[in-house]
C-alpha cells in the first residue's frame, strides 16, 4: 500500500495579558513561590465568580484573525468536566460549540524550496490554563503530589488545525510559522522550553490509493520544535512498522519520552472521558460586534509574510535572510533597530545571522535578553569602519561585550585594543621584524608573495592585533626596498 | 415590647435617636437567643465576640456624633452558604466543616459597609437542597410556631431566626424557593430577587443559574430597606445586571389602585390544602378592596416546572459541587490508597444523602448520550416556562400564588419520599425558571396556628411593584398579627 501521513495539530499558547483571564492576578508566574500568584478565583474557592478580562478577548481575536478565521459574533463558554489535582473547580472554563473563531487557514512556506501549502485552521478558542503538580522524582515513583496553583487561570488560546499537515517536517515548519505570527501579534512570547506554546499532535496512516485513514494516536510531551519533528517521526515509523506487520494499531494517547527519543502509550486503560459539557452559567455569551472585528482587524500589526516582503525590498536582503529574520519577532526588531543606526545591511545581517545568533544559541538565551543591544551591536562595527580595531579583533570584543553587557568601545578602552595609529611606533616593530627574519625578507626579495604575508603576521603578533593589515604591508614593502 | 421584637426600621432609628445603644440590643439579642436556640437551633455559628466588639465601636461613633451608616448598629442574620471572611462557612456539609473563606460575599461587603453586624451564620439543607432544613449535616432547625415542625427550607436557619426574634433581619439564598417557602412555613416576609438584581459573589453556588440572594424579614418595609442596600451591579459577578437600584421604601409609600393582578389558574389546582386556599383568596378579597384589578390568568407551561427544574438545577449542582474534592479545603477522607479512591471516600463521606443524589441527577442529565434528551430539553422548556409569564406580565402588573400547597410540616414527614419533598415548591420554582422576582409574605393562619404565605410574582427588576403591594397589603391587613415562642416556661427552655 501506497501511505500518506496524516497529521493535526492542537496548539495552545499562553496570552501575555497582564492579568489573568478570570482575576486580577498577574500573569507573571515564571519562578514566583508556590501558590503565592493566587487569588479566591483562580483558586475556585467556593462562591467566587469569574469575570472575563477584556484584554484576553482582544488577544483572541487578534489571534483568529491574523489565522483567516471567521468569526462567531455571538460565542460562548462551557463547562469542561472532570476530576484532577491541578484543576480546582474540577472544570476547566473552555468553548466548546460556539469558539470564537473557526474555518481559517494559515499559509506556511516549505524550504528550502518556498512551496506553499494552506493548512486549514478548524478552530480558535479561549479557555484557562490549569495548576501544576510537583512531584519528588518523577510522578510514578513520588509517594505525594503537590500542587501548585500559579498558572491556575493563565489565559489561554486553543488553535486545532485540520489534519492536512503531511510530515513531521511540515508539522514543525507550521509550527515556527505559528510561533512567528503570534509573536508578532505580541499575544505570546511562544516560548515552548517554558510552556508558553504548546504542542498536541494527532497522527495517522492514510492508504493514498484507497484513501482509508488508519487509526489516529494523540501524542503529546513534545516540548520544543526539535521534539514535535523527532516524535512525530518517530510514531509515524512505530505506526507503519505495525502496519505491515498487519497489527491493529490503538487509538490512544502517547508521551514522547525524550530521554529515550520514543513514543510510550500513557494510560493503561484506556477510558474514554465524558467532559459533560454544559454552557456555563456564571458568564454571559459573548457579543462581538462587526465594528469590533473591523477594528481589530484593521489595528492587526504587521505580519511574518509581509515583514519578508518589506525586509527584500527595503533592506534588499536575500530572501533567505529575511526567511531568518521573521522566523522569530524579536530577531526581527533586532534588525530593524540596529539598522535605523547602521547603513550596511549586508555587513550587519552577517553579524547577526553569524555572531548574535551563534552566541545567543550557545548560551541559550532569548533575543530579547542578549547582552549586545543593537545599539551597542551598531557601536562595534562603527569601530571597524572607523579603523579603530580590525574585523577579527571585533570578534574578540563581540564575545567580551556578549559576556559582560559592556560598550565596545568601553572594552577597547579599557583592554587598549585599539589598532596602533602611531606610525613612527608601528615603523618601530616593522624594523624589528625585518632583522629577526633575514630569510623571509630574502623570500620576499625573490618574489615570493608569501613571505609577505608571513612578515605581516609577525608584527600583528608583536602588536597582539591592534595594527592595520593594510598600513603594515605597506610599510614592510617600503621598509625592504630602502 | 422587649428590645428583640422590634423591626429592622425601629431599631435603626432608635439607634440613631441614641435611644438605645448598639451594645444593648446585641446583648438583648444574644440573650434571646440563648434562651430561643436551643429550641428552635436556627444557628450553626455565632459571631459574638466580633459582633460586641462591632457594637462598642459604632457607640462609640454615636457617642462622637460622628454621622452613621444607614443600617448602624442593625445585627444580621447571615444564611451558612454565604461566605464570610473569617467566620466559618460550612454550608451545612460536613464537607465544609472548618472551612473559613479569606473573602467576604459581595452582600457582605455592602451590608458590612452600611454599619450592619453579623450575628451568627443560619442553619439550612446541605448546600441549599431541600425544603425542610432536615437535610444539614448538623441536625434540623424547628419551626418557632410549632417545634415538631420544620422551618422550611432551605433557609430554614433564617426564616426561624427572624420568626422567634432571635434576629431583625436575615438573608436567605432562593435557587427554587428556598427564601420564600421557609418565609412562608415561618411567618416572615422573604424576597427572592430578579435574577442579576443583588450579586452572587460568595454566594456558594448550588444552581449558578438559578441562584439569588434576599432578604428575609419581619414585615415589608424592612425588606425594602435591606434591598436597597443589596441590589445594584458588582464587577465580580457578570451575571449581575446594570440598573439603577430604586429607593424601595419610596416606592411602599404609593397605592395600588388599578393595579392588574393575575391569578394563574395552575396554581389553584383540584385537592388543593383547603386552609391555604381559603386564606389567599381572602388576601386577593383585600387586594381587590385596595383597588387592585384581578383576573384569572393562564401559564400553560406550569406542570412541566419541576422535571424542568429538577434537571437544570442538578445538572449545575453536579458541576459546582465537584470542587469539593479533598485536596484545597474542606473534608478530605482519612483512608484512601491512591488518588481516585480519595475522591471516591472523600465525596462518600463528606456529602449527604440528600446531595449524592442530585449530583448523580445533574450528572446523569449532561452524560454523553442523555444530554439533547434531558438537559438541552429542560432548557427549551425553561425559554417556554419564561415566554409563559412574558405573554401574562404583558397585561398584569403581578401575579398573586400560595407560596406553598400546605403550611409547614412534620419532622420526618417528607423525608421518606423526595418527590412528595419536591412538591412542596411547586408555586415557587417557576418564579427561579424564569428569572423573575417574587416575595412571600404572611395572610393568615391554619386552624392549628400555623402561618400561611402569599406568594406575589413581579416582572423582571420591578421588585418596588410588589413591595408596594406587598406594602399596601400589610398595612392594611386586619387579622391581628402573631408571634411565636413569646412566653416561654423556664421548663420548656432547657432544650
Ligand atoms: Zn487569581
Amino acid at each position: 500500500m501506497k501511505e500518506e501521513v496524516v497529521i493535526g495539530l492542537e496548539v495552545h499558547i499562553q496570552f501575555m495579558t497582564k492579568a489573568k483571564i478570570f482575576c486580577q492576578c498577574s500573569t507573571d508566574y515564571l519562578g514566583k513561590g508556590p501558590n503565592t500568584n493566587v487569588c479566591p478565583i483562580c483558586l475556585g474557592l467556593p462562591g467566587s465568580l469569574p469575570v472575563l478580562n477584556k484584554k484576553v478577548l482582544e488577544y483572541a481575536l487578534r489571534t483568529a484573525l491574523a489565522l483567516n478565521c471567521e468569526i462567531n459574533q455571538v460565542s460562548r463558554f462551557h463547562r469542561k468536566n472532570y476530576f484532577y489535582p491541578d484543576l480546582p473547580k474540577a472544570y476547566q472554563i473552555s468553548q466548546y460549540d460556539w469558539p470564537l473563531g473557526f474555518r481559517g487557514h494559515l499559509e506556511i512556506s516549505i524550504p528550502p524550496s518556498g512551496v506553499r501549502r494552506r493548512i486549514g485552521i478548524t478552530r480558535v478558542h479561549i479557555e484557562e490554563d490549569a495548576g501544576k503538580l510537583i512531584h519528588e522524582g518523577d510522578i510514578a515513583s513520588s509517594t505525594y503530589s503537590l500542587v501548585d496553583y500559579n498558572r491556575s487561570g493563565i489565559p489561554l488560546a486553543e488553535i486545532v488545525t485540520e489534519p492536512e499537515l503531511r510530515s513531521p517536517e511540515e508539522a514543525r515548519i507550521f509550527l515556527m510559522q505559528l510561533r512567528s505570527i503570534v509573536q508578532h501579534l505580541e499575544v505570546c512570547d511562544g516560548n515552548m522550553e517554558e510552556g508558553s506554546l504548546r504542542c498536541d499532535a494527532n497522527i495517522s496512516i492514510r492508504d493514498s490509493q484507497t484513501g482509508v485513514l488508519g487509526t489516529k494516536t494523540e501524542i503529546k510531551n513534545m516540548n520544543s520544535f526539535r521534539a514535535v519533528k523527532k516524535a512525530l517521526e518517530f510514531e509515524v515509523e512505530r505506526q507503519k512498522k505495525l502496519l505491515a506487520k498487519g497489527i491493529k494499531i490503538v487509538q490512544e494517547t502517547r508521551h514522547w519520552d525524550e530521554s529515550k527519543n520514543i513514543t510510550v502509550s500513557m494510560r493503561g486503560k484506556e477510558e474514554a472521558q465524558d467532559y459533560r459539557y454544559f454552557p456555563e452559567p456564571d458568564l454571559l455569551p459573548l457579543k462581538i460586534s462587526p465594528e469590533m472585528i473591523e477594528k481589530i482587524r484593521r489595528t492587526l500589526p504587521e505580519l511574518p509574510e509581509s515583514r519578508k516582503e518589506r525586509f527584500i525590498k527595503v533592506y534588499n536582503l536575500p530572501e533567505d535572510d529575511a526567511e531568518v529574520l521573521i522566523s522569530n519577532k524579536a530577531l526581527g526588531d533586532y534588525f530593524e533597530k540596529a539598522s535605523a543606526f547602521y547603513a550596511d545591511k549586508k555587513i550587519l545581517i552577517n553579524w547577526v545571522r553569524g555572531e548574535l545568533l551563534y552566541n545567543l544559541k550557545e548560551k541559550k538565551i532569548e533575543v530579547e535578553q542578549s547582552p549586545i543591544s543593537p545599539e551597542k551591536l551598531v557601536g562595534l562595527l562603527k569601530l571597524i569602519d572607523e579603523g579603530v580595531i580590525s574585523g577579527k579583533i571585533a570578534k574578540t570584543v563581540f564575545e567580551k561585550m556578549f559576556e559582560s553587557g559592556k560598550e565596545a568601545r568601553e572594552i577597547v578602552q579599557e583592554d587598549k585594543i585599539t589598532q596602533i595609529t602611531d606610525q613612527n611606533e608601528l615603523i618601530k616593530i616593522v624594523d624589528r621584524v625585518i632583522e629577526e627574519n633575514p630569510q623571509s625578507v630574502e623570500d620576499f626579495n625573490q618574489g615570493k608573495e608569501k613571505a609577505l604575508h608571513y612578515l605581516v603576521g609577525q608584527v600583528m603578533r608583536y602588536t597582539q592585533g591592534r595594527a592595520k593589515p593594510d598600513f603594515v604591508s605597506q610599510a614592510i614593502k617600503e621598509r625592504i626596498k630602502n | 415590647m422587649t428590645l428583640h421584637q422590634l423591626s429592622a426600621s425601629e431599631v435603626v432609628n432608635l439607634v440613631k435617636e441614641k435611644k438605645v445603644s448598639v451594645s444593648e440590643i446585641i446583648q438583648d439579642l444574644y440573650d434571646r437567643i440563648a434562651k430561643v436556640d436551643p429550641l428552635v437551633k436556627a444557628f450553626l455559628i455565632l459571631n459574638q465576640e466580633e459582633a460586641l466588639k462591632q457594637a462598642k465601636e459604632i457607640d462609640t461613633k454615636v457617642k462622637k456624633e460622628e454621622e452613621l451608616p444607614p443600617l448602624a448598629g442593625l445585627a444580621i442574620a447571615v444564611k451558612d452558604i454565604i461566605a464570610t471572611k473569617g467566620i466559618e462557612t460550612t454550608c451545612g456539609s460536613r464537607m465544609l466543616k472548618g472551612f473559613y473563606p479569606p473573602y467576604n460575599a459581595t452582600v457582605i461587603d455592602k451590608l458590612k459597609e452600611a454599619g450592619a453586624i453579623i450575628i451568627g451564620k443560619t442553619n439550612l439543607d446541605e448546600f441549599a437542597m431541600g425544603s425542610s432544613t432536615e437535610n444539614s449535616a448538623f441536625g434540623p432547625t424547628y419551626n418557632p410556631w410549632d417545634l415538631e415542625r420544620v422551618p422550611g427550607g432551605s433557609s430554614g436557619g433564617s426564616a426561624a431566626a427572624v420568626a422567634a426574634d432571635e434576629a431583625f433581619i436575615a438573608l436567605g439564598t432562593d435557587t427554587g424557593g428556598s427564601i420564600r417557602q421557609p418565609a412562608s412555613f415561618c411567618g416572615v416576609v422573604g424576597l427572592k430577587p430578579t435574577y442579576g438584581r443583588v450579586s452572587r459573589y460568595g454566594l456558594i453556588a448550588y444552581a449558578s443559574s438559578l441562584d439569588q440572594i434576599g432578604p428575609i424579614t419581619k414585615n415589608v418595609s424592612d425588606s425594602a430597606l435591606l434591598m436597597r442596600i443589596i441590589s445594584g451591579p458588582d464587577n465580580r459577578d457578570s451575571t449581575s445586571v446594570d440598573l439603577p437600584v430604586p429607593d424601595y421604601l419610596k416606592s411602599c409609600q404609593e397605592e395600588i389602585k388599578n393595579i392588574k393582578i393575575g391569578v394563574p389558574r395552575e396554581y389553584f389546582v383540584e385537592g388543593m390544602n383547603f386552609e391555604v386556599k381559603d386564606v389567599v383568596y381572602q388576601a386577593l378579597k383585600l387586594l381587590e378592596e385596595l383597588g387592585a384589578k384581578i383576573e384569572e390568568v393562564s401559564l400553560p407551561h406550569t406542570e412541566y416546572s419541576l422535571p424542568t427544574f429538577y434537571l437544570i438545577a442538578t445538572a449545575e449542582a453536579s458541576s459546582n459541587l465537584a470542587r469539593y474534592d479533598g485536596i484545597q479545603y474542606g473534608y478530605r477522607t482519612e483512608n484512601y490508597k491512591d488518588l481516585s479512591s480519595m475522591y471516591q471516600r472523600t465525596r462518600s463521606e463528606g456529602f449527604g444523602p440528600e446531595v449524592k443524589r442530585r449530583i448523580m441527577l445533574g450528572t446523569y442529565a449532561l452524560s454523553s448520550g442523555y444530554y439533547d434528551a434531558y438537559y438541552l430539553k429542560a432548557q427549551k422548556v425553561r425559554t417556554l416556562i419564561k415566554e409563559d409569564f412574558t405573554r401574562v406580565f404583558s397585561k398584569y402588573d403581578i401575579l398573586v400564588t400560595p407560596t406553598s400547597p400546605t403550611p409547614a410540616f412534620k419532622l420526618k414527614e417528607k423525608m421518606a419520599d423526595p418527590l412528595t419533598m419536591y412538591l412542596s415548591d411547586i408555586y415557587t420554582i417557576p418564579v427561579n425558571l424564569a428569572g423573575l422576582p417574587a416575595l412571600s409574605l404572611n395572610c393568615g393562619y391554619s386552624k392549628g396556628g400555623l402561618p400561611i404565605g402569599l406568594q406575589l410574582i413581579g416582572k423582571p427588576f420591578e421588585e418596588e411593584t410588589i413591595l408596594r403591594v406587598a406594602f399596601n397589603y400589610e398595612q392594611n391587613n386586619k387579622v391581628e398579627k402573631r408571634k411565636p415562642l413569646q412566653n416561654l416556661s423556664p421548663q420548656k427552655m432547657v432544650g
